[in-house]
């Protein structure tokens, strides 16, 4: 019975992971939209800025979700345009995340002096209004690609992460699990990989979660004001140039709705996910 | 051996480290080679913090910390890894020594990586029962476990057969003992014995308990509120207690043959020490004098190696650890 205990952890784990309407709910519909970028774009004879149909059409059966304003497909738009959004969101949300557990680590771990200068940037870099930032960059920027887009988000969304990954190594630092490591004799960067971030990896991949939808949102913003990239198709382009050329007075909701409501569901899911996983890794909120 | 120079530290508390609490002040004592050394002291007194300062987890704010005539804080490197490997810990908690999410061999796996990296595996596993079967665990019961399938007592004594793993000559015991029930916890005593008398090991016995003291070992230096109140052989410090501290912690041992009412104890402190005075004023039963309230008294000799900080004693003006340097013999 007792040999048997690590193994009844993990299952314990999938078990409420399986049970979590909010979990599965989030889960299936992320992975809806991820199935829709990957295959949806064999499912269309279109390209994308193609002149393919008659203008401003309805969803029929031949334009699913009708044409643009020019006589091109939404549908095609909108597939091609998904997969964009999941890159930036991975890049940009994993640049975060990266970044901020890195400098959250080393502030937290080493303290003193390191500890200070790390803080104070890290401050100054939260301070700082994160949009303002990208506008300024991305309108000095002639060419301006999804990675470059990635990169930007991904370098001014870490603060808060940094912040949080901080102030729990701090706490775990004062574990004595820490200072048997130390007169091990290993080494910092390797008391902090092995010792300290197994025990805040739930929290990790939850920072992770939270980063890639707000790396989602930051990137529709930028596109929806015109300062997305120069080249492509994405969400929030399509919403950018909908708008533009009046699909809102002309009632053309077919063209603005679908990207619209997708990136509501998909951040909102995102969020939903963070909140079920919450419940699946700590007990105390778990559902009945 | 080890030697402790004027060790202090001090720690900033609140907004702008504006507050500050001194853990350890002016602590200076040493321990030969083969040595069993007890630091006693209520909780509070800065026996932990001490045991840390050696184990070179956290830097004093001044004063020395020499380990066979160099100063710790100078390694870096290779040589502080050559100082882990032979100078251990055992910590207080053993609960917390462990990594919640790993199995608790882990910790002879770390040591294998870190220190014996060409120790073929069949060896090294041998030597882990080794260690293990001396500390009186059996190893086929306790490895491969979480730390949450062991008893504190288990726990304990993997701590104390990694530290055998290496090849240590000095010990730094945080309360080892008190996880213990009473019938491990002579063995383990018994333990740390064998060893400083097989491999001559010394020891630095951190504890709350005077019985367990006096059994295990040569020296004794009583610590109150970071500052060393007596200190010497122990036969002496518990034989002729010269300081009124030591005399009260003498007092408070619970006797067979004695109720807990006749005991006259003054356990509670009434608010912090106020500028230059004996730390211990305010709890002091003896007459105090003019230099008590005005002068933190340093350790004078009463005796061959025995010093006391108290204003009543008569000599002046020698450290603990100029005698112990000057020829204090193992056991």
């Amino acid at each position: 019975m007792k040999e048997n205990k690590p193994r009844r952890i993990k299952n314990e784990f999938l078990y409420f992971a399986l049970r979590n309407r909010k979990l599965r709910l989030g889960v299936s519909i992320v992975l809806v939209f991820v199935f829709l970028a990957i295959v949806g774009p064999y499912f269309t004879p279109y390209d994308p800025w193609a002149y393919v149909g008659p203008p401003a059409r309805p969803p029929s059966r031949t334009f699913w979700l009708g044409t643009t304003m020019f006589g091109q497909d939404v549908f095609t738009q909108f597939v091609y345009g998904l997969r964009p959004v999941f890159l930036v969101g991975i890049l940009g949300g994993g640049l975060a995340t990266f970044i901020g557990t890195m400098i959250g680590f080393l502030a937290g771990y080493r303290g003193g002096w390191v500890d200070e200068v790390l803080n104070t940037f890290t401050n100054v870099v939260l301070v700082i209004p994160t949009l303002a930032l990208l506008l300024i960059i991305a309108a000095y920027l002639g060419v301006r690609s999804f990675f470059m887009q990635a990169l930007f988000i991904g370098c001014t969304a870490w603060p808060w992460t940094a912040r949080a990954v901080r102030a729990q190594t701090l706490s775990l630092k004062a574990r004595e699990f820490v200072d048997l490591a130390r007169i091990s004799g290993m080494s910092p960067w390797r008391i902090i990989l092995t010792e300290i971030a197994p025990n805040m990896l739930s929290y990790l991949v939850m920072v992770f979660i939270l980063q890639f939808g707000g790396a989602i949102l930051n990137a529709a913003t930028l596109d929806f004001i015109g300062l997305g990239p120069t080249r492509g198709i994405s969400l929030g382009l399509m919403i950018q140039i909908a708008l533009l050329w009046g699909a809102l007075p002309l009632g053309m909701w077919w063209w603005f709705i679908p990207p619209g409501l997708t990136i509501a569901l998909l951040v909102g899911a995102l969020y939903v996910t963070n909140v079920g996983l919450d419940e699946v890794f700590n007990p105390k909120l778990r559902e009945t | 051996m080890l030697e402790l120079e004027n060790v202090r530290k001090v720690y900033r508390l609140g907004a702008l480290g504006r507050r500050s609490l001194c853990a350890v002040d002016g602590v200076s004592f040493a321990v030969g080679q083969g040595q069993i050394m007890s630091l006693i002291g209520e909780s509070g007194s800065g026996k932990t913090t001490l045991g840390k300062l050696i184990l070179r987890l956290i830097p004093p704010t001044s004063g020395r910390i020499l380990f066979e005539g160099q100063d710790i804080a100078t390694l870096r490197g290779p040589a502080l890894k050559d100082y882990y490997r032979k100078v251990q810990g055992v910590f207080q908690d053993p609960f917390s020594s462990y990594n919640p999410i790993f199995k608790a061999d882990r910790i002879f796996r770390i040591v294998k990586a870190e220190f014996f990296p060409r120790v073929g595996e069949r060896e090294w596993r041998e030597r882990v029962q080794r260690a293990l079967t001396s500390v009186g665990l059996v190893p086929e019961e306790v490895l491969g476990k979480y730390p949450h399938q062991l008893s504190g007592g288990q726990l304990q004594r993997f701590l104390i057969a990694r530290a055998l793993l290496l090849d240590i000559r000095f010990l730094v015991a945080d309360e080892i003992i008190s996880m213990l029930d009473a019938s491990t916890r002579v063995d383990v005593l018994n333990l740390l014995a064998d060893l400083r008398s097989q491999r001559g090991l010394s020891i630095l016995f951190i504890t709350h308990d005077l019985s367990l003291a006096h059994y295990i070992s040569d020296g004794a230096v009583i610590l109150y509120r970071g500052r060393v109140m007596e200190c010497g052989r122990i036969d002496k410090v518990f034989g002729s207690p010269s300081h009124p501290y030591t005399r009260m912690l003498l007092a408070s041992i619970p006797r067979l043959d004695q109720k807990w009412e006749e005991v006259e104890v003054r356990l509670k402190s009434q608010g912090t020490p106020q500028g230059e005075g004996c730390v211990y004023l305010e709890r002091c039963p003896m007459e105090k004098t003019e230099a008590c309230r005005r002068v933190r008294p340093g350790l004078k000799q009463v005796d061959d190696d025995h010093f006391v900080a108290c204003h009543c004693g008569k000599e002046e003006g020698v450290s603990c650890a100029s005698a112990e340097a000057r020829g204090s013999s193992p056991s």
